[in-house]
């Protein structure tokens, strides 16, 4: 961790508050001048930044919402039609949070594939890595519930069949799933409880995601070679280099935003949420949002009972296994940093494990490809194909190829490689 | 470096095209056929005068059957009526009204900001009087299907003689774009069924399509605004990324040039 840096502004005022609440201080030593960054982040670094601002937008677009919104059934997909229609600039802020739950999951997707590809999970970042994870997994409830409150056909089955889930946990799980709806099926208590949850949760965000930039503060950034930095030489200070970046970032990035918001805002929704919540007709297919079509495409390729060979006891049912899969396929990104045997970092310099990374992207395409289909045909067994790779990935693949691979040689610092003047100027 | 990660794009997109194949399972509907409508496209805005004539169309066959639950006789002003006209227009119908002084329910002709009255009073007098079947609210249905419009035109337009093997149900209308092929809704628009006022010839066709843009109009009635903001949003995010980016290029000069920041730099 760099020394951090006291500031003693100039103006009278401003210093005697410095004096004794640095915040000023706070701001430079994590994001500003006094924030010593490698010099050779690439792109991929913009999306940290991008996802804190998606979740600032969608704070704002949401209260905006909540204050026009009515968590009533009888009333719910009315209140969602009058923001629409008669507020004032309702339907910009609508498309708004719908499109921006879905850009901060591609930003949120792409900041974890980074990590995933240059090694940011490992030593001295396994915490960070965790918290990250941590916030993915709220991300993932807040963006569920909030699904819910139009109370469209998608909202209610999707509810149903996501609550159901917990029914296969054993002993208590009808109970957990009688608590999730307060009540014995998806109805009103379900809608108001899942509207309040959906506005705490981004604020239990916005505390963990304080946590994660604190970790990040403490380990320093990580960088595409994947050696630690050396000297000063190998850094430059945050502010002006990366912000300038990040504001370059937040334009292209918001260029595309908006080209969704207003030219094809329902491109990512489901024409079914456009007809109101009825218990007595089920959807054709229900289709969760695709940000979670992976992990659905696992939930659901496990269709098999584990049980005792040869006789009729069933040890696990496969509801429950299915349940147990889509859990582990996040939970395993927990135990990442001593799945990855490797002692290098950045796949840059992991010649076979780079075919690995790619084959697991394609498999996540794969996956999500495979959610958003009705299982049948040959969709299943390519359900099941996908999820064991998946698994296999990071139970074999990657502890094993750690140990095998032969990797390239690494630079000997950052500055070394990236900017060889930096030496030569000493 | 550049070129691998293009080279490691091109990777993943063929792995994943080699597992998934060209499996494309058959959807049970026939796929909507494909119009060209003036809303389509960045600078797309409704044709009014074809969505007055389908205003006309739902007013004078699908009201019969259909409710507009969020539509509003204000609405017809984007549509270019003028007040007056609305006014009428409204007058026409009768609402619910205020309980009179002794308590008793009294009924009153619409005003422009209500909301067009459904048909029937509830869902089982809709379905009592369509045979069991529930006529569709209209105000989202353009939305609330795939390819909405192009669903909706071809819907109206897609009538057919049932096919030899097709087992129909009575009381049912073969349809191959509706959702299992047979609908309860009998062909609503014959030749002539509407006197265009701006007299246009009234085809099942022309009906169809003007229909269609009438509930595009009530499904969306924001798009407008939203291309023409959408618009300005795009050039100024666009003028402020080349602005962002060439002050980045500039600000980065050094560091490309391998200038050293900190002084203990070794």
């Amino acid at each position: 961790m760099a020394k951090w840096q006291t500031i003693k502004p100039e103006n009278k005022a401003l210093a005697w508050v410095e004096e004794r609440l640095p915040v000023l201080a706070l701001v430079s030593n994590v994001v500003g001048p006094d924030t010593p960054t490698p010099r050779n982040l690439n792109y991929f670094w913009n999306f940290g930044s991008l996802a804190g601002l998606m979740l600032v937008v969608q704070l704002i677009s949401g209260i905006v919402l909540a204050m026009h919104y009515t968590p009533d059934t009888s009333l719910a997909f009315d209140s969602v039609e009058r923001i629409m229609r008669d507020v004032n600039y309702g339907w910009l802020i609508r498309y708004m949070h719908a499109n921006g739950a879905s850009f901060f999951f591609i930003a949120v997707y792409i900041h974890i594939l980074r990590g995933l590809y240059y090694g940011s999970y490992k030593a001295p970042r396994e915490v960070l890595w965790m918290l990250g994870l941590v916030i993915f997994l709220l991300m993932m409830a807040t963006a569920f519930m909030g699904y819910v409150l139009p109370w469209g056909q998608m909202s209610f089955w999707g509810a149903t069949v996501i609550t159901n889930l917990f029914s296969a946990v054993p002993v208590v799980g009808e109970d957990i799933v009688t608590l999730l709806w307060g009540g014995f099926s998806v109805d009103n208590p379900t809608l108001k409880r899942f509207f309040s949850l959906h506005y705490l949760l981004p604020f239990v965000i916005t505390g963990v995601v304080i946590l994660h930039i604190w970790a990040k503060k403490v380990s320093d950034s990580g960088n595409p070679l994947g050696v630690e930095v050396q000297s000063s030489a190998d850094q430059i200070p945050f502010h002006p280099f990366y912000t300038i970046k990040d504001a370059f970032g937040v334009g292209v990035f918001f260029f595309v935003f908006a080209a969704f918001i207003f030219y094809d805002p329902n491109a990512m929704g489901h024409p079914d949420n456009y007809i109101p919540a009825d218990p007595l007709v089920t959807p054709d297919s229900i289709v969760p949002e695709w940000y979670f079509l992976p992990f659905y495409a696992i939930l659901r390729s496990i269709t098999f009972d584990i049980g005792i060979p040869f006789t009729d006891i069933v040890i696990i049912p496969a509801k429950l296994l299915g349940v147990i899969a889509m859990f582990a396929a996040i939970i395993i990104l927990f135990f990442l940093p001593w799945l990855d045997t490797s002692k290098v970092r950045s796949t840059r310099f992991r010649p076979t494990y780079r075919y690995f990374f790619w084959f697991l992207v394609a498999d996540m395409v794969l996956l999500t490809i495979v959610g958003g289909k009705k299982p049948e045909g040959i969709w299943p067994l390519l359900g099941l194909i996908g999820t064991a790779y998946y698994f296999a990935h990071f139970l074999v693949i990657m502890p094993l190829l750690g140990k095998i691979e032969k990797t390239l040689p690494l630079p000997e610092s950052i500055a070394k490689a990236c900017a060889p003047k930096a030496q030569a100027a000493e | 470096m550049t070129m691998k990660f293009f080279k490691n794009i091109a990777l993943a997109l063929t792995a994943t095209a080699a597992l998934t194949g060209a499996v494309m399972a058959a959807g049970a509907a026939k796929h909507p056929i494909q119009q060209k409508w003036s809303f389509d496209g960045a600078f797309g805005k409704y044709d009014r005068a074809s969505a007055q004539r389908g205003w006309q169309v739902y007013k004078q066959v699908c009201s019969a059957c259909h409710s507009l639950k969020y539509f509003r006789f204000r609405n017809l002003a984007e549509l270019g009526y003028s007040e007056d006209m609305i006014k009428a227009f409204a007058a026409e119908y009768e609402v619910a009204g205020e309980p009179d002084d002794a308590g008793d329910e009294t009924v009153r002709n619409a005003l422009p900001q209500d909301a067009f009255p459904a048909p029937f009073a509830n869902e089982n007098a809709a379905r009592a009087s369509n045979g069991g079947a529930l006529p569709p609210d209209l105000s989202l249905l353009a939305k609330a299907r795939h390819d909405g419009s192009n669903y909706l035109f071809s819907v109206l337009t897609g009538y057919e003689d049932a096919p030899a093997d097709f087992d129909l149900a009575a009381g049912k209308n073969y349809n191959p774009y509706f959702k299992g092929g047979q609908i309860s809704m009998a062909p609503p628009l014959a030749e002539g069924i509407v006197e265009y006022e701006d007299g246009t010839a009234a085809t099942p066709e022309q009906m169809a399509r003007d229909v269609t843009m009438f509930l595009t109009y009530v499904a969306e009635p924001k798009l407008e605004d939203r291309h023409r903001m959408g618009m300005n949003v795009l050039i100024f995010l666009g003028i402020l990324s080349i602005i962002l980016y060439l002050s980045m290029k500039k600000i980065w000069k050094p560091v490309k040039e391998g200038k050293n920041f900190y002084d203990d730099a070794e």
